[in-house]
């Protein structure tokens, strides 16, 4: 095949051009700018998109003796992912950033326009496995990505190489420092890429300015505090509440209400959510038939909790949860695993959260 | 495809090394000797190197004495920018104005940006012709009574569209008002006809490797009368303008290079002219709303070539330049965008919009550039491939919505 590798400059996309270029196929790798920013590495921050991780991107396809070249997606990543965030939180919601990037940029924007150009599929360094057709869980647990790749569909699936998806990251590493990357120590990149201090609060206040609103007990109803944005919170957070309620047991967030800038909390057993209302879904292969039974997993890096998924309103679903959770925010996937402990639990589609109860 | 059998399109970027200048440098490497030593050693290293220096003020029409040996073409544009604008405004604090052309090399554009930036110098950016031309009587206007000017930099020839501007002309305007012009005449060099002390020009830029010779040697030619500050301090060397021990066998491979690329300058620009004038044809009979940017082939102005011999440069409406590089370079066709940022990204070209041209046709656009080792063989290359390449290009469009 003739492949695209997308090569951020960390290792895990470096390993996975090399593993492309043993399997035979004929690889081109591309360095995705995605920052309007140029000038990362003057300023001394560290982003996706550095001239930093470009140099290191570069230096790993010299040492594969393949093409390099970098592709500007500034503008459609500012537009498709970084404006989408800001606007999600400035309506109460908690966006997945990577998720909408997946499927936005690199399994779209830039899928597409490798196909035009006569590339066959675009390879990246994702922990998934994906095997005719079939996209299933990383063989590491605690690197598995399948749930940012979830949102592909079938189309997308079907233009998309994932090498690493049946090795450990420390195999990655070490497969890295066997081929002498320079890239084989380098840090695990940051949850959010352009948001390189890690300060997603002060990021959001720098872009949506001060939105003082009230912080209201759902118990009593009683105002208990102000707050400066309720972009600052997020459904179930328990820290950083900044409010004293009489007694001392924990409060988390129940609900953010945009309109009144409201941020609801409440005792744990307040917080629990038993039933989950998405948007109309997307599916990995066919669409199944509903009702069924599967797991679902309700935010990155949560626990899959066993679900009935049943139809909801406008070509949404309701899932029926078998336990109580916490924590379950509009604007997050609920990804739809089929559990399999040999394989991989194979991803069946997600639906953006739209309302629990 | 390995770079043996790469059809190499790009010698504006740099060009192969001539055998005569290897073998030159190769046997001035193994000697031992610091061209500022007193010794016998030293002595025979001063001696080749001051042979260079006379050689190369023969072929480029200048003294000896205004020859200074540089490490390329960037430090000779920071050296004539920097160097002259803090020479003349210490002499007269008035003197603060640079008057520059926005189509100049990145080299000469980001030091007067520094020094607006960080010494308090203004900027006066000159209009450019749609060909990239600056006329004389533009500069003439840009300069005033010339009493607030601390220098005027125009490039000879340009690197991407290939222009030809009118130096004489220009010095002959700046004189007039007593301000000193530098000119970057990189790509001029051993391309059309380089005069020094026939153009008038106080200060020229040139590199050893555009024309054969080595990458990190250059000259610039300054005028005995010309005040330069220096930028690197240290034991002296070059009338104390350029510190730094000579690099001798750089200094004789740039000298080997520049007398043959002058002395074979007529023949081999008539044989490139006519190359470059079979492959513009041959790409616009195949995409026939190919668009070709800068001057027309044939043009003329002061009396010799108004556009680098060697120079294609067209843009292809509806197709990414960097796609259609990338498309060229897996069917083993070596050229440029022209300017690329230091993480690689692709710029629409600012020399393009300078002319006035729309940043989708900057975007768009490609430069082929023939050099010594071209061929017709390399043309039929490009002819085979280039309709399909660019159908393919337009495809994916311009990757923007």
């Amino acid at each position: 095949m003739r492949v695209l590798a997308a090569m951020s400059g960390g290792v895990d996309s470096a390993v996975a051009a090399a593993l492309a270029v043993d399997a035979g196929h004929d690889v081109t790798g591309v360095h995705l700018a995605l920052s309007p920013d140029r000038q990362t590495l003057r300023s001394g921050a560290r982003g996706c998109c550095s001239v930093e991780d470009a140099h290191d991107a570069r230096r790993v396809a010299d040492e594969l003796g393949i093409p390099f070249y970098v592709w500007d997606l500034a503008e459609r990543f500012t537009e498709d992912v970084v404006e989408d965030f800001v606007a999600e939180y400035a309506a109460g919601r908690t966006p997945n950033p990577c998720l909408r990037c997946n499927e936005r940029i690199k399994f779209s924007a830039v899928l597409d326009r490798a196909q035009a150009l006569g590339f066959d599929a675009v390879v990246t360094g994702h922990h998934a496995r994906l095997a005719g057709g079939e996209l299933r869980r990383s063989v590491d647990a605690a690197k598995d990505q399948s749930y940012v790749l979830a949102v592909l569909t079938a189309d997308q699936l079907a233009g998309a190489v994932f090498p690493l998806g049946s090795m450990t990251k420390q195999r990655v590493r070490e497969i890295a420092a066997e081929r002498g990357f320079a890239v084989a120590t380098k840090a695990d990149s940051h949850d959010i890429c352009f948001i390189p201090d890690g300060d997603t609060r002060g990021f959001l206040a720098r872009r949506l300015g001060a939105r003082p609103g009230p912080v209201v007990d759902a118990a009593t109803g009683a105002t208990v505090g102000e707050h400066a944005g309720a972009y600052g919170f997020t459904v179930g957070q328990r820290r950083g509440l900044g409010v004293a309620v009489g007694d001392s047991r924990p409060r988390y967030v129940l609900g953010i209400e945009p309109v009144t800038r409201t941020v609801t909390i409440g005792t744990a057993d307040l917080a629990g959510v038993d039933e989950v209302r998405t948007a109309p879904p997307t599916w990995t292969g066919a669409p199944p038939q509903l009702p069924f039974r599967a797991e679902v997993q309700l935010r990155a890096h949560g626990t899959p909790v066993p679900c009935e998924v049943t139809a909801g309103d406008d070509g949404g679903l309701r899932l029926l949860l078998g336990s109580s959770q916490r924590g379950v925010a509009p604007g997050q996937s609920a990804v739809l695993y089929a559990p399999d402990p040999e394989r991989g639990d194979l991803v069946l589609g997600q639906g953006t959260v739209l309302a629990t109860s | 495809m390995s770079s043996s059998e790469a059809v190499y399109l790009d010698h504006a970027a740099t060009t192969p090394m001539l055998p005569a200048v290897l073998a030159a440098m190769t046997g001035q490497l193994g000697r031992v000797g610091n061209a500022s030593s007193l010794h016998a050693s030293g002595r025979a290293a001063r001696r080749v190197a001051e042979q260079s220096r006379e050689r190369l003020a023969e072929a480029l029409g200048a003294r000896p004495s205004e020859v200074l040996f540089t490490g390329g073409g960037t430090e000779s544009d920071n050296l004539a920018v920097k160097g002259l604008f803090w020479a003349r405004r210490d002499a007269d604090s008035r003197r603060r104005r640079i008057v520059v052309s926005p189509a100049e090399h990145h080299a000469v554009l980001d030091s007067v940006e520094w020094l607006a930036k960080h010494d308090g110098a203004d900027v006066t950016w000159l209009p450019v012709e749609p060909t990239g031309r600056i006329a004389p009587a533009a500069l003439r206007a840009a300069l005033g009574s010339g009493e607030d000017v601390a220098l005027a930099s125009v490039m000879w020839a340009n690197n991407e569209i290939g222009t030809v501007s009118d130096l004489a002309a220009l010095a002959e305007v700046a004189h007039a008002v007593g301000v000193p012009l530098h000119t970057d005449a990189v790509q001029a060099v051993g391309q059309v006809p380089v005069d020094f002390a026939a153009s008038g020009v106080d200060a020229l830029t040139m590199t050893g490797h555009k024309l054969g010779g080595p990458m990190g040697a250059g000259v610039l030619l300054l005028r005995r009368e010309a005040e330069c500050t220096p930028l690197l301090h240290g034991g002296g060397q070059e009338r104390d303008v350029r510190s730094g021990t000579l690099d001798v066998a750089a200094i004789v491979g740039l000298q080997v290079a520049t007398t043959l690329a002058v002395a074979e300058r007529e023949e081999r620009a008539g044989r490139l002219a006519a190359l470059r004038d079979r492959l513009v044809a041959g790409v616009i009979a195949q995409v026939p709303d190919a668009q070709l940017n800068g001057a027309p082939l044939d043009d003329v102005v002061a009396g010799g070539p108004g556009r680098l011999p060697g120079n294609a440069h067209l843009s292809f409406p509806g197709a990414e330049g960097d796609a259609l590089l990338m498309l060229l370079d897996a069917r083993g066709v070596e050229c440029s965008t022209g300017s690329a940022c230091s993480a690689g990204v692709a710029r629409p070209s600012h020399v393009l919009l300078a002319t006035g041209a729309d940043p989708d046709r900057a975007r768009s656009s490609l430069r082929f550039s023939l050099g010594h080792t071209s061929t017709d063989a390399d043309v039929d290359a490009v002819l085979d491939v280039i309709g399909p390449v660019v159908e393919r290009a337009q495809r994916a469009g311009m990757g923007r919505r």
